[in-house]
């Protein structure tokens, strides 16, 4: 009788993982099209090299897939992720540690799938969620261009990820829950600057990756697209590009969005954190005609107006102490008025980036400060000293509480605490 | 101001001049524009740490990097941007600006020209410190290590263009350059002769060559020499075309 039972339970058991592998099996290759043709085009013109190198800007491969001095595309460079490190492949043509065996196939599939040549889902740090959008042609020419850099030689190191999120099984089930493979969206009712705006920004752009916020998963919320949120692992706040009061550029004009993407400055603001790097490594090189369209799409994006919740000054001792670290240490440079110094240090005054709720960069540009990226149209750029060393965590919370309630400014204080996490972060 | 770009000019000259007599190409960068007046305010970020002027002091832990060799000071920021040198915040600070503007940067610090306060009393006992004074002055050929003044100059504030000096630093500083070197924590361009130095080091030496250089008033403003008279007895990657002894 028991022996009968257990046998019961085994099988149900047996029945329940069988169905379950199925299932994850199912899920790994759920929406994908066969590959077709392996074959590579015949040798790539100079022409198509090109237009891959400047479509691989516009991606900003380099960002992830070049490491701190190494050589261009070998990969190698860790992203911090809240599952653990994501290490960057190597995008060079080394038959052994590269892509040197991959055919353009395999690379289409990888963006537009996300799964490497062997078979393995890549995980998602690897934004294949919005590369899915980008055409067949622009990934041949990637893919080209890539195929024509110096083979590296330099074996991608292995991820640093916790259980589960390091099982392909995991991410089967995430695939399935959260990505379909997409078609760059075309919209005939728009111009076509808009729909080459929405191309690039949704598409090889990947802007939902930081300004998208994401759920406990890891994955980008959609109803909630380029609405702000926190770079996943990294310590920083993408601010939304649908507010005016963050980073939504409609009430701009047009050229400042231009100028933003293509030298880090623009009249009503500079680029910090991560976007800094975005500037330096990829926009920056944008044709005029794609900088003006993305700049078209983002002002195009419907706006959004959170109702404003009554602001409680902070504490008047810590204002005042926040006035004397002020004067000695930032009205140098941002003016005893917070007016700052057009063309070399921004005003404080009104500075939106200074009231955000969150204030995450705030505080880390006090404490690391860092330099705007040197462009083509600024060279020669400003930036703020880190004050980590100079400052402690009482005096970093009452300078920024000031700031943000002086001058007409008026946002919620900063507390030490939040002064002693984030130098503890990094 | 108007001497600091006189004294950058003549560096320059120097350079040229002695770029001429060897009859070889520096690899070291030398900078592309003389220092501008308006670099003051962007450079405002170095002088949190390194002092107003970059004239950091021996009490601190921060180098002085103010009349320091441009191609130095060059090199140390292309290190910190790529990885040979680590230390995050610099390496953060600087992480998007081109190898043009860096070097514009390492040129106006260098076109300083300021005077070194008296140095500290001496932090270490006198037979220390005579280690230290021999290994700086006459080197230890039996553990193939050069003397400092082979390269760093006879009076040991450097060669012009990138050699640094090594007086005017916190010892701490010292201290911590050494090791970081022989633990490979501090890199240079390959070859990275300083780090074959520090590893042949033993701590004891290091303290001994740390106290002594710390100890030393530097004179004039320590404006690097503008030659190296001898050739030098390592090949560095940093100074890549200066002639080198053989045998050591």
């Amino acid at each position: 009788m028991a022996a009968r039972r257990t046998l019961a339970v085994v099988s149900a058991m047996v029945v329940v993982l069988a169905l379950a592998g199925a299932a994850v099996m199912m899920l790994n290759v759920h929406g994908e099209e066969p590959l077709g043709d392996h074959a590579s085009p015949v040798p790539a013109s100079a022409e198509l090299v090109a237009r891959g190198a400047y479509l691989a800007r516009v991606g900003n491969c380099a960002g992830c897939h070049t490491a701190q001095g190494g050589a261009d595309y070998a990969g190698g460079r860790g992203i911090s992720t809240p599952f653990g490190t994501v290490y960057a492949g190597n995008l060079t043509p080394d038959a052994a540690t590269g892509i040197g065996a991959w055919s353009s196939g395999d690379f289409w599939r990888a963006l537009h799938h996300g799964r490497s040549r062997d078979g393995r889902l890549l995980y998602p740090a690897f934004p294949y969620t919005s590369y899915t959008q980008v055409t067949r042609e622009d990934s041949d020419a990637i893919y080209a261009y890539l195929r024509s850099l110096p083979a590296v030689p330099q074996a991608r190191p292995a991820h640093a990820l916790r259980f589960p999120y390091s099982t392909q099984a995991t991410l089967a089930v995430w695939r399935a829950l959260n990505f379909r493979p997409g078609q760059p969206a075309a919209d005939p009712a728009r111009s076509a600057e808009w729909n080459r705006g929405a191309y690039l920004v949704n598409g090889l752009g990947h802007c939902t990756s930081c300004h998208t916020p994401r759920n406990a998963l890891g994955a980008e919320r959609q109803a909630l697209a380029l609405g702000g949120g926190r770079v996943a692992g990294q310590g920083w706040y993408a601010p939304a590009l649908d507010m005016p009061a963050e980073a939504g550029v409609a009430q701009w004009p047009l050229q400042d969005v231009v100028a933003l993407l293509k030298t880090g400055v623009a009249p009503q603001g500079s680029v910090t954190g991560p976007m800094a790097e975005v500037v330096f490594r990829s926009t920056q090189h944008l044709t005029d005609p794609d900088a003006r369209a993305m700049a078209v799409y983002l002002q195009a994006l419907p706006q959004r107006s959170p109702a404003g919740a009554a602001v409680a000054t902070p504490a008047a001792t810590a204002l005042q102490r926040g006035a004397k670290v002020y004067e000695q240490h930032c009205a140098q440079c941002h003016g005893d008025q917070g007016q700052g110094e057009p063309g070399a240090f921004p005003a404080l005054a009104g500075n939106r980036a200074v009231l955000l709720a969150d204030t995450t960069n705030l505080l880390r540009v006090v404490l690391q400060g860092g330099y705007l990226p040197a462009t083509a149209g600024n060279p020669r750029p400003h930036g703020m000293p880190p004050f980590r060393q100079v400052l402690g965590d009482e005096e970093v919370a009452a300078v920024l509480s000031f700031v943000r309630n002086a001058w007409g400014n008026q946002a919620p204080g900063v507390d030490t605490i939040d002064a002693y996490r984030a130098r503890e972060a990094r | 101001m108007t001497l600091g770009v006189l004294r950058f000019l003549r560096g320059a000259l120097a350079t040229a001049l002695a770029g001429g007599l060897w009859g070889a190409v520096l690899a070291a960068p030398v900078p592309p524009v003389a220092a501008s007046g308006d670099m003051a305010p962007r450079v405002r970020v170095c002088t949190l740490c390194h002092g107003k002027e970059g004239r950091a002091t021996q009490e601190g832990y921060f180098p002085r990097i103010a009349g320091k060799p441009a191609g130095y000071l060059a090199n140390q920021l292309l290190n910190f941007r790529d990885g040979r040198r680590s230390y995050a915040p610099m390496s953060h600070l600087i992480e998007h600006l081109t190898d043009d503007y860096l070097r514009e940067m390492a040129a106006h610090f260098a076109a300083l020209d300021l005077p070194y306060p008296p140095p500290p009393a001496p932090q270490a006992p006198p037979a220390v410190l005579e280690r230290g004074r021999a290994l700086v002055q006459q080197g230890d050929a039996a553990r193939r290590i050069p003397a400092c003044v082979q390269c760093h100059g006879a009076a040991l504030t450097g060669v012009n263009p990138a050699i640094p000096g090594l007086l005017g630093l916190p010892r701490d500083y010292v201290n911590s350059q050494l090791g970081a070197w022989a633990t490979g924590q501090r890199r240079a361009q390959a070859p990275d002769c300083m780090a074959d130095i520090a590893r042949r080091l033993t701590p004891a030496d290091v303290g001994a060559v740390s106290a002594w250089l710390a100890a030393q008033p530097v004179a004039g403003h320590g404006q690097p020499a503008a030659v190296l008279p001898q050739a030098m007895p390592v090949r560095c990657g940093g100074v890549d075309g200066l002639p080198v002894a053989e045998g050591l």
